[in-house]
């Protein structure tokens, strides 16, 4: 029993995820997404395509914006993760208080992955031009809610500067 | 609209099958009201001391109103837009209006009191209005009667706003709240009149998403984030092959794995079930499996493109003759002739199809996202083996729909799988199942020959289609006089004056199976059919616009959209060298939309739109807001498909798998998009959710011929070959 213990807690990965730290008995293998959204039990972060195309799946690890269907958890063993729950608690971060002033989601599935991913942008180009958002703002919206992120960006952007 | 019936019941009955043959119910006792936060949207449990006034309208103890929709949002507003066609005669604080989706169960135990809750071809507002307006009208009338009655004045001396009636002769005034429970069980005896548009206050002016603060926290419950106590998780991987069956598995090869609980065998598929997603899609594709993949493993795009090619030339079912064509083509001094090509597209919504399945004894409940939930629930208590009156169907917000969702293929297996493991199970189809999967849009060829005239108008306008059927595909209809609405709309129903017209259909399938993609037939035919009239005003050597103003002259509604068209695009200003503009206008779901593309093309080929100028004309407006967004969402959708949309077969199977092959129109693709409103008004009113889409692939063709000189005559346009002038 002892040796069966040790063995499950040599195992185990450490995960602090919107502040809060987890322990996890899962394979290392598995991707961030699914330890998040199976494990944990946070859903906010979306699958869309598994293979880092979309950004659906866009959380922070450590501060930088990471696709989490493409990140096995054994290689961020430690991390800090923060994800859309964590983002903030009244859903007052600026990115979405300009999300909501704008209007932006349609269906809404892409948009934890596109707000996670603007919040990482704006802090690396916090007075973005619109060819600072073509070239990093690359999430798929299938709805094509383009040019209404685009207008929430530089409502936020304009929102953190004040 | 005013009829004299004893119950209440069967006056609104009555009045409202009059108005569009929908019946609207009432309610009697307090029995249901949404949670605090709307995260989940499906039908919940009351809280207590709510009122429901009618089964749209619940009052609740902090006067907040429950608006229930029977129709399911996918991202086209439709949970705002409906509830503010009740409000709008309702006549409460809309500040304080919450939305869900009404029951589907409770639709049938209820005998329809809902209506179609069916979602689709751009219907929701146009075939709901009257009735919600009425329901709305019908609550509010009910709420000053209880009032009234307290106070013991008429009730027509009562007026009524923001959620308070008041009593001006007295200045008595009350909330909504306060009477609910009297109103529940007021009888009308005559039914309100509904506002005409011109009289609307809330209706046609902007107004935010009711859901849109929830979609900004990921606390919105998509189907695919169900969570239920020992739930299990489902991957699934069906034939290859459409048509295919399932021969075997074998299981041994990943017995022993980690979580691993099950491996279900389906006629079609194979599913492994296990404690969570991940593990079971790692075992499934370590799967060992063998199928007998059919009679369709030979065949391929390239023979599909020659067989469509072929079918032009044979026996096709006629669905337009107007004078003759084939004499005045003969006469004619010149002739023109082209053959328009599209391939299979897939929806591609961004949640991938997933459901969650409870089978229990006598009793089944489902969650996803459905278009169709009356038919999810008839499918489930099929697959299952219950009555349908045992099923639960909870939908939930729409991760996209485009039409994918109309046909839940994913509900049938979760249910089978729940059934046969006998725990509630969530299925997910990973994209790559989602893209090899779908019900396509399907592949066309279209070809038509013009004769012009001396003053170089048409004289004589062939059309011939080549496409899949639709609802043979479904096994809804044979169709069997051959002529399917969604294969020549755009065709048949043309608003173009050419004096002598045919239209000829010939609806032919494969075995790759097809379905409704937004705007369905109109999304190959207004390609074609707009290009082609760009073709004739080429060869005439008429101004592309002046072209299309001549043959619809008459037509007020489609003149005003060119004249808004023409004015804010800025036709006929010069462009920077390079660029080209491009027009095209289609009627679609009643809704006409013109749209002005401006492109450039590199010297290396390299197409890059813009600006896309769009005039509507949808008749009326119930949210602008919604509106623009619909347009510039259409836009991107159909540029999609336009740039770099297939869907191809070799072997039998398809070749793309996920966004990498099946590319998606990204932040730095998507052009500037000004939408205009064109309203007619009358008695017109039109969808929105579709109509966008059709012009794009034109406009953009045609502005790809104005920038460089070459005809785009195949989609998608990833594989012309083009030079750019600049
Ligand atoms: S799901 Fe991770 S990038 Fe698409
Ligand atoms: S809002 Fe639907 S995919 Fe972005």
């Amino acid at each position: 029993m002892l040796r069966a213990a040790t063995q499950t807690e040599a195992r185990m990965i450490t995960l602090t995820v919107n502040g809060r730290e987890h322990r996890l008995d899962v394979e290392p293998e598995m991707p961030l997404l699914w330890v998040l959204r199976d494990e944990i039990g946070l859903t906010g972060t979306k699958f869309g395509c598994g293979i880092a195309q979309c950004g659906a799946c866009a959380v922070h690890v450590n501060g930088a914006a990471t696709r989490a269907c493409s990140v096995p958890v054994g290689s961020i063993d430690g991390a800090a993760v923060l994800t859309i729950e964590g983002l903030s608690a009244e859903s007052n971060h600026p990115v979405q208080v300009a999300w909501i002033a704008e209007d932006v989601p349609q269906c809404g599935y892409c948009q934890s992955g596109q707000i996670m991913a603007a919040v990482a942008f704006l802090k690396a180009t916090p007075n973005p031009s619109d060819a600072d958002i073509d070239a990093g703002l690359s999430n798929i919206c299938r709805c094509g809610t383009y040019p209404r992120l685009r207008a929430a960006v530089h409502r936020a952007a304009a929102l953190m500067r004040t | 609209m005013n009829a004299m019936v004893p119950g209440r019941r069967q006056f609104l009955l009555a009045t409202l099958s009059a108005a569009g043959g929908l019946a609207v119910g009432v309610g009697f006792a307090p029995d249901a009201a949404a949670l605090p936060t709307n995260t989940e949207i499906w039908d919940t449990p009351p809280p207590a001391g709510a009122h429901e006034v009618t089964a749209w309208v619940v009052i609740e103890p902090d006067e907040s109103v429950l608006i229930r929709v029977a129709k399911q949002e996918m991202g086209q507003g439709i949970l705002t837009a409906l509830p503010m066609l009740v409000a709008e005669e309702l006549g409460c604080d809309w500040t304080k209006v919450r939305a869900e989706y009404a029951s589907a169960h409770r639709n049938l135990v209820e005998k329809n009191v809902y209506g179609r809750m069916g979602t689709g071809g751009s219907r929701s507002v146009r075939e709901n209005y009257r009735l919600l307006q009425q329901a709305g009208a019908s609550a509010r009338e009910r709420l000053v009667a209880a009032a009234a009655a307290r106070w013991g004045v008429a009730p027509a001396a009562c007026s009524v706003r923001d959620g308070r009636i008041t009593h001006p002769p007295s200045g008595r005034t009350l909330g909504f709240g306060a009477v609910a429970a009297d109103a529940a069980r007021i009888t009308l005896t005559a039914e309100p009149a509904i506002r005409p548009p011109e009289q609307f206050r809330l209706a046609g002016t902007p107004q935010p998403r009711l859901d849109t603060p929830v979609k900004v926290n990921g606390s919105a419950r998509f189907g695919i984030d169900t969570r239920l106590p020992g739930m299990l998780y489902a991957a699934v991987a069906a034939c290859p092959v459409f048509g295919g069956t399932l021969v075997s598995a074998d299981d041994k090869a990943i017995a022993g794995r980690r979580g691993i609980k099950a491996v279900v065998r389906l006629k079609d598929a194979v599913v492994v079930v296990a404690d969570n997603f991940w593990r079971a899609k790692q075992a499934l594709a370590d799967l060992p499996v063998t199928w007998d993949e059919g009679a369709a493993a030979d065949t391929d795009s390239a023979q599909f493109r020659a067989a469509y090619r072929a079918a032009l030339d044979g026996p096709a079912a006629n669905a337009l003759t107007r004078g003759n064509a084939a004499a005045a083509l003969a006469g004619a001094p010149k002739t023109v002739e082209a053959l328009y090509e599209v391939p299979y597209l897939a929806h591609a919504t961004m949640e991938p199809l997933n459901c969650t399945a409870h089978v229990q004894p006598g009793r089944v409940d489902v969650w996803l996202g459905t278009q169709f939930p009356e038919k999810a629930l008839e499918a489930a208590a099929e697959v299952a083996g219950v009555a349908p009156g045992n099923v639960y169907v909870h939908n939930c917000y729409l991760g996209g729909g485009f039409g994918r969702r109309a046909v839940n293929d994913e509900l049938r297996q979760a249910v089978a799988v729940s059934k046969a493991v006998g725990a509630p199970v969530k299925l997910i189809w990973t994209r790559e199942e989602d893209i090899r999967h779908d019900r396509y849009r399907p592949q066309a060829a279209i070809r038509f020959r013009a004769g012009l005239g001396a003053d170089g108008m048409p004289v004589a306008w062939q059309a011939r289609t080549a496409v899949g059927s639709i609802r043979r595909s479904l096994g809804w209809d044979p169709v069997t006089n051959g002529v399917e609405s969604s294969a020549v709309e755009g065709l048949a129903n043309t608003p173009y004056a050419f004096p002598n017209a045919t239209v000829d259909c010939i609806l032919k399938n494969t075995h790759v199976p097809v379905m409704f993609w937004r705007s369905v037939g109109s999304s190959q035919n207004a390609f074609a059919v707009e290009s082609f009239i760009d073709e004739l005003a080429a060869a005439a050597g008429v101004d592309p616009l002046t072209m299309r103003r001549r043959l619809l002259a008459g037509k007020s509604d489609f003149l005003h959209v060119l004249d808004v068209l023409e004015e804010n695009s800025g036709w006929g200003r010069p462009l920077p060298a390079g660029w080209g503009r491009g027009i095209a206008i289609h009627q679609s779901f009643d809704t006409i939309v013109g749209e002005v593309v401006e492109a450039s093309v590199s010297s290396r080929g390299e197409v890059r739109v813009h600006r896309v100028v769009a005039a509507v004309d949808c008749g009326h407006v119930v949210n602008p807001a919604t509106v623009e967004r619909q347009i510039e969402s259409a836009v991107i959708y159909g540029l999609t498909a336009a740039l770099s949309g297939e869907i191809t077969i070799a072997k039998g199977r398809v070749e793309q798998g996920n966004f990498d092959t099946y590319e998606m129109v990204r932040m730095a693709d998507a052009p500037r998009i000004e939408t205009h409103l064109a309203l007619s008004g009358g008695g017109k009113w039109g969808g929105i959710g579709e109509p966008g889409t059709p012009p794009i692939a034109p406009a953009l063709a045609n502005a790809i011929f104005d920038a460089t000189g070459t005809r785009v005559r195949s989609l998608p346009l990833k594989h012309a070959r083009l030079v750019g002038r600049a």
